[in-house]
């Protein structure tokens, strides 16, 4: 089923590929200001989600350092996602979100919700040019569009060089306001997940759903600042500093997320839908090099953020690009990351304690720590054109935050690891 | 924790400061063909880092740093 779809996937990105690089040979001349990068990724957890992306962006060159950046991104998950939710030593049913359907999960499983896909097509556009001698500023916006879910952005950028252009100082904006319109609508915070099979019949069903349904959608703004320095170091060595701070406000709790309810022997007593608070505020300092070593170029950074969910994490990366030959290179990469759980994370709740304000199980703001392994080949074709391969292994490891399972928990899997493996195929012409 | 966040920040202003005031650091006009060179960009392979960014905020709990941590996905 999951190498179906993927292979369904991956036939649909490809004919969306071929039409557009067959476009280039139709251009000729009237596109020799233009450049374009194209990618197709195809990402696929064990099962779990599988995703295929697709990107083409062109890069227009209209003298007097004036550039138009536009961008098309097509991307399509399908498959299972974790729903919060603890395994049993016995089979669970499950309502959709949606209040339409059921599953079963078998014992000892962990709970993912097999109906899960989705298909986004993001625009975006940008301007950028020169405005004095040394200052340079840029403006666009995105538009981003899936079937429950629609982000509309702006952003500009200011820049200014200094000391013979060794140091750039710049400041960037963003915007974008977010609505979220879930099918069935958006649950109440900690709204009970019904099972049909509870009711006399399909209409006292649907009278009691509706009651655990609040509004049809809602959303979600946020605005992003972010100030930059690069620096120049010497002839071989760039360096860049970046403050980050996003304010978010609005709904950002995951509609389809649940917390099971346990008595004290792990037994889950009901599902209830999380709730997350509706501000988030997050910092974070970000440290890149660009060093160039006897004829190969390192790339490392280290990025650390902070928020006002109490969730920090660290991450380095590093690429390491070897040249084989006179037009191939090989880049091997590794990135590392480690996150501590918000402070409302809990994998659990416990029955005879009394409800928190705020509560989610999704392990993807628990304590968690993940590594992605992978290596890049590409090749210069002629005239500057560049194809690339990239295949990655990514893992993800959540981990217990000093919380004790009781009863039957103890004997389920609570933290399991999810693996995924990413291919990507690059063409810049 | 929250010393630790503020002292984190201080002693990073001041190695930027230091760095931006330190007249030594960078090259002369004639001295940037390595600089020059597309591996050296800071953002060198955009799309792989569009595509990075877009997998790592659907799947963890930070994003950002780079460039904005927006998002702009309803991602699961």
């Amino acid at each position: 089923m999951q190498l179906k779809q993927l292979a369904n996937i991956s036939a649909a990105l490809a004919a969306a590929s071929c039409a557009l690089l067959g476009q280039q040979a139709q251009a000729g001349t009237v596109l020799d200001d233009w450049q374009f990068n194209s990618a197709i990724l195809l990402y696929n957890e064990t099962d779990r989600v599988s995703a295929g992306e697709a990107i083409l962006t062109a890069r227009g060159d209209f003298g007097d350092d004036k550039f138009l950046n536009l961008g098309l991104v097509v991307d399509a998950l399908t498959g299972a996602s974790a729903t919060g939710a603890v395994a049993q030593p016995y089979v669970q049913s499950f309502t959709r979100p949606s209040g339409r359907g059921s599953y079963d999960v078998a014992p000892g499983v962990i709970p993912l919700d097999d109906t899960f896909h989705d298909t986004r097509v993001q625009l975006d556009a940008s301007w950028e040019q020169s405005l004095a001698p040394n200052w340079r500023v840029s403006g666009g916006g995105h538009l981003s569009k899936e079937y429950d879910y629609l982000s509309m952005g702006l952003n500009g950028s200011l820049a200014r060089d200094f000391n013979q252009k060794n140091t750039t100082v710049s400041l960037g904006l963003g915007y974008s306001h977010d609505t979220i319109s879930p099918e069935g609508g958006i649950a109440a915070p900690f709204a009970p997940m019904l099972l049909r099979p509870d009711f006399a019949d399909d209409n006292s069903y649907q009278a009691a759903f509706d009651t655990t349904r609040d509004r049809a959608d809602d959303t979600k703004d946020t605005l992003d600042v972010l100030f930059g320095l690069t620096q120049v170091i010497n002839r071989d060595w760039l360096m860049q500093f970046n403050y980050s701070l996003s304010m978010a406000d609005g709904y950002m709790t995951d509609p389809f997320k649940l917390v099971s309810v346990v008595n004290a022997n792990g037994e889950v007593q009901q599902n209830l839908y999380e709730n997350r608070p509706d501000q988030r505020t997050k910092h974070s300092l970000y440290w890149q090099n660009k060093l160039h070593v006897r004829g190969s170029y390192l790339d490392a950074s280290y990025r650390y953020m902070w928020d006002d969910w109490e969730l920090t994490s660290h991450t380095a990366d590093v690429k390491w690009r070897l040249p084989m030959g006179d037009s191939w290179y090989v880049e091997p990469q590794f990135r590392y990351y480690q996150q501590s759980a918000a402070e409302f994370y809990q994998p659990f709740m416990l029955q005879a304690e009394p409800l928190p304000q705020y509560v989610s199980a999704d392990y993807r703001i628990g304590k968690m720590n993940t590594y992605t392994v992978g290596a890049k080949f590409g090749t210069k074709l002629a005239q500057g054109n560049e194809l690339s391969f990239r295949i990655a292994l990514y893992q993800q490891t959540p981990e217990n935050d000093g919380i004790t399972a009781p009863g039957v928990l103890a004997e389920v899997e609570l933290y399991e690891k999810v693996t995924a493996v990413m291919a990507q195929l690059s063409y810049s012409f | 924790m929250k010393l630790k966040k503020i002292l984190s920040a201080g002693v990073i202003s001041v190695l930027l400061s230091q760095l931006s005031a330190c007249s030594s650091l960078g090259v002369k006009p004639w001295e940037r063909d390595v600089l020059a060179k597309d591996e050296m960009a800071l953002n060198s392979a955009p799309l792989d880092n569009r595509l990075d960014d877009h997998i790592y905020f659907s799947k963890e709990g930070s994003s950002g740093g780079r460039s904005f941590a927006g998002g702009g996905c309803g991602c699961n």
